[in-house]
């Protein structure tokens, strides 16, 4: 996955849901509630960064946070769910 | 009182009109007329306000909501009001043109409807010929790069091809393939004897289900038969609990088929806010949580996973909607639909009737007698 820029599925939309306080990932039949962080890596999932690029943001964002462990391994499995391409 | 949880999903019922007659039809057997239906204006401004109520997804639905000219435009409030928007549609009339329309507008994904995989079958089910729409209109969602499902409602007449509508689901594109045996309300529960299934056709479906799961290939979604199982389904996910409907003229439901409910009193956006009618109306609150409920249903551990079952169910088959779904085992009810079951046409081989197609006036006791398709329908 070395040149893999990771992107939203066009059938997935990602939005702020501010009657409930929510970061929300939407799709044809399903509503997933994201944790913050979450919605904040699928933030940068725009088809342009690669995930060394992702990485990078987000450790500059919570410096000392275990990010280039844990960054991947939830990109992976958002892929293997089929919301990211 | 807790104030009530927000919505998730809105059915927007746009149209009873349709170019099918399927003989399930989830819409009441009295069709709304179109001179009846919302306007543009009033179809804005229910998005606008589910949007701001909480509602964070709309199904586009009908009838044959292509019928509406206006779809793009009410597609396009419903993206304005953050709304992820589905189109539920039979397929007739959905050309390349008119997709790029209501994508330009903010269509995310389409849900098609199928009846069989075999053309003539389709069409006989549907009461008209449409399978090759179908198949065009597969085509165009595809071209587009739209996500596309496929829902096909199962009865006795379909289920033995559960697995030939799986391939035509790969063969079509399909991420997805909804198979969603019978409820039966309003037409389905006129056409029971008709389409009520087996039980030996049930087992080799699921059984088909079960091997294709394995096998990968399109998601797949399997509507339990609660007649079968003995657990009711948790109908909604609870009464005013997660989503709403808009009926044609502005009616609003907590369910598709809750029209049919004596006593009900549906409140319209013609006279009330959403959000007023979401919290306040009396047909909100009717069956909503736990406190309605009577035995056994108010003892039981599985009340607030399955709320009793469905209220509609329980009112078509008992006379009364505030009784246990008599699909659960331990409904005092639950004979009546055992009996069909198990000794019943579905049981034992009995004579299988006609169908009763949907058309305005066909329906056995209302205005009119007619029982095949009529090209009234999608005028009417």
């Amino acid at each position: 996955m070395n040149d893999w820029r990771p992107a939203l599925v066009p059938a997935a939309m990602l939005r702020h849901d501010a009657v409930r306080d929510a970061e929300l990932l939407l799709l044809p039949e399903r509503v997933v509630v994201l944790s913050d962080t979450a919605a904040q890596i699928l933030r940068l999932c725009d088809g342009d960064r690669d995930v060394s690029a992702i990485v990078g943001e987000l450790e500059a964002r919570y410096p000392g946070a275990p990010v280039a462990a844990e960054a991947p391994r939830f990109l992976d499995r958002v892929r293997g769910e089929g919301w990211l391409r | 009182m807790t104030p009530a949880p927000r919505p998730w999903a809105l059915l927007a019922e746009l149209t009873h009109g349709c170019p099918l007659h399927c003989p399930y039809c989830s819409n009441p057997l009295e069709l709304t007329r179109r001179s009846a239906e919302l306007t543009t204006d009033e179809w804005r401004d229910a998005m606008r306000q589910a949007g701001a109520l909480g509602v964070v997804q709309t199904h586009l639905s009908g009838g044959e909501p292509l019928l509406r000219a206006d779809l793009a435009e009410i597609v396009g409030a419903a993206a304005a009001a953050g709304l992820y928007t589905q189109l539920v549609t039979s397929g007739v009339g959905l050309t390349a043109a008119r997709l790029a329309a209501l994508t330009d507008a903010g269509l995310r994904s389409v849900q098609l409807s199928v009846q069989h995989a075999d053309a003539a079958a389709s069409d006989r089910i549907g009461g008209r010929r449409s399978f090759a729409d179908k198949e065009r209109a597969a085509a165009v969602v595809r071209d587009a790069g739209l996500p596309l499902g496929l829902n096909v409602v199962l009865h006795r007449a379909n289920l033995d091809a559960v697995d030939a509508l799986i391939d035509l689901a790969e063969d079509w594109g399909a991420e997805r393939i909804e198979l969603a045996n019978t409820q039966f309300y309003g037409w389905a529960l006129e056409n029971r004897a008709a389409l009520l299934p087996t039980r030996a056709q049930l087992d080799r479906a699921r059984e088909t289900v079960e091997r294709r799961r394995r096998a990968g290939g399109p998601d797949l979604v399997w509507v339990v038969p609660d007649y079968f199982g003995g657990e009711p389904k948790p109908c909604m996910g609870g009464w005013g609990a997660r989503s709403l409907t808009v009926a044609p003229d502005g009616t609003v439901l907590p369910c598709p088929v809750a029209a049919a409910l004596p006593g009900l009193d549906p409140p319209s956006l013609r006279d009330h806010s959403l959000e007023w009618i979401w919290d306040r109306s009396a047909a909100f609150n009717a069956y909503r949580g736990t406190d309605w409920m009577r035995d056994p249903c108010r003892t039981c551990a599985r009340r607030t996973a399955d709320f009793g079952g469905c209220r509609c169910q329980a009112y078509a088959l008992t006379g009364d909607a505030a009784r246990t779904d008599p699909a659960c085992a331990l409904s005092p009810d639950h004979r009546l639909v055992r009996d069909l079951v198990d000794d019943g046409p579905g049981g034992a081989a009995g004579p299988v009737p006609d169908f009763v197609y949907r058309a305005p006036g066909a329906a056995p006791g209302r205005s009119g007698s007619a029982s095949s398709p009529s090209d009234a329908d999608h005028r009417a």
